[in-house]
């Protein structure tokens, strides 16, 4: 039988009620997809907007990667609700002093932003396919065109005018959802561990760096499947955003945690307790260490060396799977270890993710494999790489 | 109060009554196609009590810490009056215990939910404390009653996304459950454990000061079993009320008074450990 709830274990005191940890791993999930989001879409933004064209080969594809975990985004939250039937009502009657009032709003503007910019990014391909293909994909093709066959010259400038004022308002668009993801949980006075000004721009960086993570993966691994080999350049400019971008990431964190250690307000003694026992796995060593130090120093040393070649294809994908990994760690240990410091400020609580349940470890991984499943999909339907898909 | 609208209507009613007829509306159209036995609710502007006037009223609680005993009598009405579920996690109100024994710095806290407790009750859904001093030289010991201090700022109601829970005229801060998404933001918003997430109903509960009560000139469940007096209720615009009076006599203090939520539970005899 599924059991109603669990309770975690707790030390110290604690209050009745918080022996029910409210946010679960699911809650976790939610802004790690949404900082893949963001940080796939700051990829795509460097060729569409910044006009760095060694990111060309990428650049599709990161808006691909945005929009496929996009669609993800609101199904941890929708698991999560005890009345997912009532899921709309923030959107349809929304209490606006709420954090989260908006996100409904954010999220909806965003997917549209990401779908209008997708459709014109890849008209040509559409087009093109609705002419040539017959049968059920022919006419997914032909509806996809919404009526527009125009190719010519003129049309394409037009388009391109599109995508880069979509680029340009995506940017604030997909980092302004996330620093307010942020916000959701900096903004709660409730909890010593969240309650942080910094939360959102910590929240901001770990996601451009997660996102520019994954598409080294993902590039690097499409490249594998299409047996063609990886643009050296494209890599070393990847390589580059992911270790500067990865360098704030962790000075904000450092001076978030500096000034919540040095500020020392009440219930400092369970936050030191707590870093210095429960946290030391998963924060200090897998987070911090094996996950943020190694893979900064190790890029560090290949932009230092000038290591190029296949050296540096295998440093910067193994660093950004080990990025991938601690930026996931980095909302784990926010979300669920803000809940195992209770509110008393003098007791600690231990979550336990179950196996299998509505809100478990199974799901989560579902969750987290959703987006590939999603874009193994999409890139057949449409091709987002600069070989196939002519210029634009 | 006499700052109180003229209209009768909350600030939030036309927001609320908008909430009613395209929330409801809505949910009745989605759920009468998909679940045709279910039927919408849609959610009356204030509650419809004969004779009872929400803007004649301003309730307040106090709570005498000196005089509890801990015999959680309390917590034991609660429960059965609001149906709340018997285990030892979910409270609407609860007893903590603050215990200093000779020669130590550290207070010592524990609540019902303790497993040494659990175990001297004999089961989750009866409460005591166990007698685990008796052999301890206590130098200082004082029993706190809590529940929800129905803010003045109440930062549940200010993150709730949908307006689920909101803070009445006569100054109860209550959840709609029809309403309430189960997001459990406002859980993660009280800073004094006040609020849980009640899985039977799939939506957050807490107290409410017996609302069904107070508004038909009862005590709330707890302060009419309280063996001691402990808990005292009343009306504010009432001058002779047992609240009144309460506050007019003693030096009160209200729990974490930083967090600007500015409680309406109010405390006689509690020490600094207390929060």
């Amino acid at each position: 039988m599924d059991t109603l709830f669990h309770v975690a274990p707790f030390t110290g005191y604690v209050y009745p009620n918080e022996t029910v940890i409210p946010w679960t791993v699911l809650i976790a999930i939610y802004p790690y997809l949404t900082g893949l989001v963001a940080g796939a879409f700051t990829m795509s933004s460097l060729y569409q907007v910044f006009g760095m064209q060694r990111f060309k080969p990428v650049a599709h594809f990161a808006m691909l990667t945005s929009l496929c975990c996009m669609l993800i985004v609101p199904l941890p939250l929708l698991l999560h609700l005890g009345q997912p039937m009532r899921a709309l009502n923030p959107v349809i009657t929304p209490h606006i002093t709420s954090a989260f009032a908006i996100f409904g709003y954010a999220a909806g503007f965003y997917v549209i932003l990401l779908l209008l910019e997708n459709w014109f990014v890849f008209r040509p391909h559409i087009v093109a396919q609705a002419q040539q293909r017959t049968g059920p994909l022919g006419w997914f093709y032909r509806i996809l065109t919404l009526g527009s066959y125009d190719l010519s010259d003129r049309a394409m400038r037009y388009d391109r005018k599109w995508i880069f004022a979509l680029a340009i308002i995506g940017i604030p668009g997909a980092h302004g959802l996330h620093g307010y993801v942020g916000f959701v949980f900096g903004s709660l006075k409730s909890r010593e561990w969240w309650s942080s000004d910094l939360m959102p721009p910590i929240f901001l960086f770990s996601a451009i760096i997660s996102g520019v993570a994954l598409l080294i993966v993902l590039y690097a691994i499409s490249c594998r499947l299409r047996k063609i080999p990886i643009d050296l350049d494209c890599m070393k400019g990847m390589t580059y955003t992911l270790w500067g971008f990865m360098l704030f990431a962790l000075l904000l964190e450092a001076v978030e945690f500096a000034s919540l250690v040095y500020r020392g307000r009440e219930g400092i003694e369970v936050i030191l307790e707590y870093v210095s026992g429960p946290l030391i796995v998963p924060f200090w060593i897998i987070q911090i260490g094996v996950c943020s130090l190694v893979p900064v120093l190790w890029l560090t040393y290949m932009i230092w060396r000038g290591v190029g070649g296949n050296a540096l294809i295998a440093g910067t994908v193994l660093s950004a799977l080990l990025v991938l990994v601690g930026v996931l760690m980095m909302r784990w240990n926010v979300v669920i270890g803000g809940q195992e410091i209770a509110k008393t400020g003098k007791g600690l609580l231990t979550y336990h993710m179950p196996l299998f349940e509505r809100e478990s470890a199974v799901t989560a991984a579902v969750l987290l494999i959703a987006p590939f499943v999603l874009l193994a999909a999409a890139v057949r339907l449409f091709p987002p790489w600069d070989d196939t898909n002519g210029p634009h | 109060m006499d700052d109180k609208p003229e209209s009768g209507e909350p600030p939030e009613a036309g927001r609320r009554k908008f909430l009613g007829l395209v929330g409801g509306g809505s949910i009745a159209i989605a759920t009468t196609a998909l679940l045709p036995q279910a039927a919408a609710v849609v959610v009356p502007d204030k509650p419809e009590i004969p004779g009872y006037d929400w803007n004649k009223h301003h309730w307040a609680f106090g709570i005498d810490a000196t005089k509890c005993i801990g015999c959680l009598r309390c917590v034991e009405a609660c429960k059965v009056e609001n149906n709340v579920p018997t285990d030892a996690n979910h409270f609407r109100t609860w007893v903590e215990r603050y215990v200093t024994l000779e020669g130590e710095e550290k207070t010592r806290i524990d609540s019902q939910h303790d497993p040494v407790n659990i175990q001297a009750a004999g089961a989750e859904g009866k409460y005591r404390f166990a007698n685990r001093y008796k052999d301890a030289k206590v130098e200082k010991a004082f029993f706190v009653p809590k529940l929800c201090n129905h803010c003045t700022h109440p930062a549940c109601v200010q993150v709730c996304p949908v307006g689920a829970t909101y803070k009445t005229e006569d100054g109860a801060v209550l959840i709609d459950h029809t309403m309430c998404i189960g997001c459990q933001y406002c859980v993660q918003a009280c800073p004094y454990g006040a609020r849980f997430f009640n899985e039977e109903i799939q939506a957050t509960d807490k107290c409410t000061w017996c609302y069904h009560r107070i508004t038909k000139g009862l005590n709330p469940a707890c302060v009419e079993v309280c063996p001691v007096s402990a808990r005292i209720f009343g009306d504010r615009n009432d001058k002779q009320s047992p609240i009144s009076v309460f506050l007019r006599n003693n030096r009160v203090t209200v729990l974490r008074p930083e967090s600007g939520n500015a409680p309406n539970v109010f405390y006689v005899g509690i020490d600094k450990e207390v929060s």
